[in-house]
């Protein structure tokens, strides 16, 4: 880490999902010298799970590529994958930030030709596919991971499948006594982009994810319907691993609810929506999607992608909030309780699987430094910030659209502040 | 023609409803999401779940809901009040507007649930303590004699074991036990009467 130079001219932007790349790649390519951190091996974000984008249904993998060749590219710009920001002191202009690098037990001569993994044996909990599968100890995050080098677990730090990885290595890449670096810098600016996690759909006690199999979140459901996934692709519902034809999406799962999450989530409607045309793409007229909803919030131009979905045969819409799930213990059937909006009939509809639409919430609640925040946990533009900015899911719930719009704009934010710092400095 | 049409639609319930019925000022919050309707254990029992009373206030329909049977089926489960989303004390208003039209008199005549708060309140109200003995026998008679001797049979056990442990006695049915100071109570009580209906706004 000692080759790192930062002055009270660089920019610090913190967490490398899609508005963090782009905050960093913006301010980058103004010319100004920018250090981009990201806590997770790899960069790409909640983005880099998503298996398509409303409403081009275009992949993010594409995007992501160009972002990432541009990150490689840029001299002015240095990545720190597997980093933390520890603390922050000092004012706009200039910021003392300490930084924890955990150790990635594999250095730069990594080809990422796979044969570690394949020399251990222990499985762990697949972080990119939200748990649904397994990776190995020494594994790559994801098939596009950037950098394109493998990770050793920590937990096999110390066991013999860490001497296994070693030894199975011709590269010399793999160095067991990596250990925790602590570097301090000094930055001008700082921009959070630490972005969203979903919401803890086990929370919402009525619709069972904690006990019921087939209950599942838009997330889980974004990686079955991925190739790269833990289904390869496959709508196969988790109890039996049945073809999921009957597809039910609850809306507002978390949102909206002053029990949970008081605001609107705004992505969730469009994801839904999204994500009906998996169903249909996987088992064409045989897929059948319901969308419980308790009203449909998909504007301005996204609204065209919502009426296309709404005239789908296919496609059935329920205006009703659910009250609660049961299970079918005959078949693992999901069943659906509550009484619709338009006409007030009472129903109890079985579906094959139920994907609960769950909201955003922001994925950092406590700040190493103070930032103003509003009551949903989202930092506020605010003059008290100083030279501290916040970047797309940071600043609110926000689609990627918006949230690069956002990331742009922080960026220039961040900007300013250093170029008053250049221009007192003459 | 046009006069019919404003009278047809003429919307102030919902603000007779604000003004009148407890918690009443909560109705116009109610996003029609439905799942105080779902999740009611007693909702398909009645005609009117809380969902369709708000938005029957909303829509003016004043007769209907004020002579509807569905707050009195009301069991303080609480489960619309704890999954509500936005939060809205659904429990309290459906017994505000119980009391609202019990009040006006355009509740369900023969509705269980009236019959025996009516029945309860005038029992309590007396002497200012409850007289089991007599509350425990007109409720068995509440539905005719033949009814009320088989239910008093039934029930005898009960009965006998109450008295046994002392919590009920005979000697009650010869007037029973009050308050030190009934007519200070029954002053009170007059008085808080006045004091709400001094509140009750009109609305016509």
């Amino acid at each position: 880490m000692a080759d790192i130079i930062a002055t009270n001219e660089t920019i610090l932007v913190v967490g490398g999902g899609i508005s963090g790349m782009t905050a960093a790649l913006e301010a980058a390519e103004f010319g100004k010298q920018v250090i981009l951190v990201e806590k997770s091996p790899s960069v790409g974000g909640r983005v880099g799970k998503l298996y398509k984008y409303f409403p081009k249904m275009c992949h993010p993998t594409c995007g992501m590529e160009i972002n990432q060749r541009r990150l490689k590219m840029n001299p002015n710009l240095r990545l720190l994958t597997m980093t933390e920001v520890s603390s922050v002191e000092g004012e706009e202009g200039n910021y003392s930030v300490t930084l924890k690098t955990a150790p990635r037990y594999v250095n730069e001569n990594c080809t990422a030709c796979g044969a570690c993994g394949d020399a251990v044996e222990a499985e762990f909990d697949n972080e990119h596919n939200y748990n649904l599968n397994k990776r190995k100890g020494a594994y790559l995050p994801s098939a596009m991971a950037h950098p394109q080098r493998y990770v050793l677990d920590p937990a096999i730090i110390g066991t013999p499948d860490a001497t296994k990885a070693k030894e199975a290595c011709k590269f010399d890449a793999i160095d067991l006594e990596m250990q925790e670096q602590e570097t301090t810098l000094t930055v001008g600016a700082i921009i959070w982009a630490t972005g969203w996690q979903p919401y803890d759909a086990a929370k919402i006690q009525p619709y069972g994810y904690d006990r019921i199999q087939n209950v599942i979140t838009s997330v889980e459901f974004e990686r079955m319907a991925d190739p790269h996934g833990p289904t390869g692709g496959k709508l196969l519902r988790p109890s039996d691993n049945a073809e999921a034809k009957n597809v039910a999406f609850i809306q507002c799962a978390g949102s909206r609810d002053r029990n949970h999450l008081k605001h609107c989530s705004r992505i969730c409607c469009m994801a839904s929506l999204k994500q009906t045309h998996y169903v249909e793409d996987a088992y064409g007229d045989e897929g059948k999607s319901t969308i419980y909803y308790i009203d449909i919030r998909a504007i301005d131009r996204i609204d065209d992608f919502h009426q296309k979905v709404k005239a789908n045969p296919n496609v059935t819409f329920t205006k009703s909030k659910v009250a609660r799930i049961d299970e079918n213990k005959g078949n693992g059937n999901p069943i659906l309780r509550g009484v619709d909006t338009e006409g007030y009939h009472r129903y109890d509809n079985e579906h094959d699987l139920v994907v609960l639409a769950v909201g955003m919430e922001p994925s950092v609640s406590d700040f190493p430094v103070k930032v103003a925040v509003n009551e949903n946990g989202y930092i506020e533009q605010d003059e008290s910030n100083g030279g501290i900015f916040a970047a797309g899911c940071s600043t609110d719930a926000l689609d990627v659209n918006r949230a690069v719009q956002s990331a742009t704009a922080s960026a220039l934010r961040a900007i300013q502040v250093v170029n008053r710092v250049a221009g007192s400095e003459g | 023609m046009a006069s019919d049409a404003i009278n047809y639609y003429r919307n102030n319930f919902l603000k007779e409803v604000e003004a009148n019925v407890e918690e009443g000022a909560w109705v116009k919050m109610c996003m029609q999401c439905g799942v105080c309707a779902g999740s009611c254990p007693l909702g398909n029992a009645w005609e009117h779940t809380p969902q369709k009373i708000f938005m029957m206030i909303r829509a003016g329909k004043r007769d209907e809901v004020l002579s509807s049977d569905a707050m009195w089926m009301c069991t303080s489960c609480y489960n619309c009040i704890a999954r509500c989303p936005r939060e809205l004390p659904i429990t309290h208003i459906m017994h505000g507007l119980a009391n609202y039209a019990h009040r006006l008199g355009l509740a369900p005549k023969n509705q269980p649930t009236r019959k025996f708060a009516t029945m309860f309140w005038n029992n309590l109200t007396k002497k200012g303590r409850v007289n089991e003995l007599k509350l425990g026998i007109a409720l068995y008679f509440m539905n005719g004699l033949v009814n009320g001797i088989k239910v008093a049979i039934k029930a005898m056990p009960l009965g006998m074991s109450m008295m046994k442990t002392k919590r009920l006695s005979p000697m009650e049915i010869l007037g029973g036990h009050g308050i030190k100071d009934t007519s200070g109570f029954h002053a009170i009580l007059k008085k808080a009467r006045e004091i709400e209906d001094a509140k009750m706004k009109k609305f016509d």
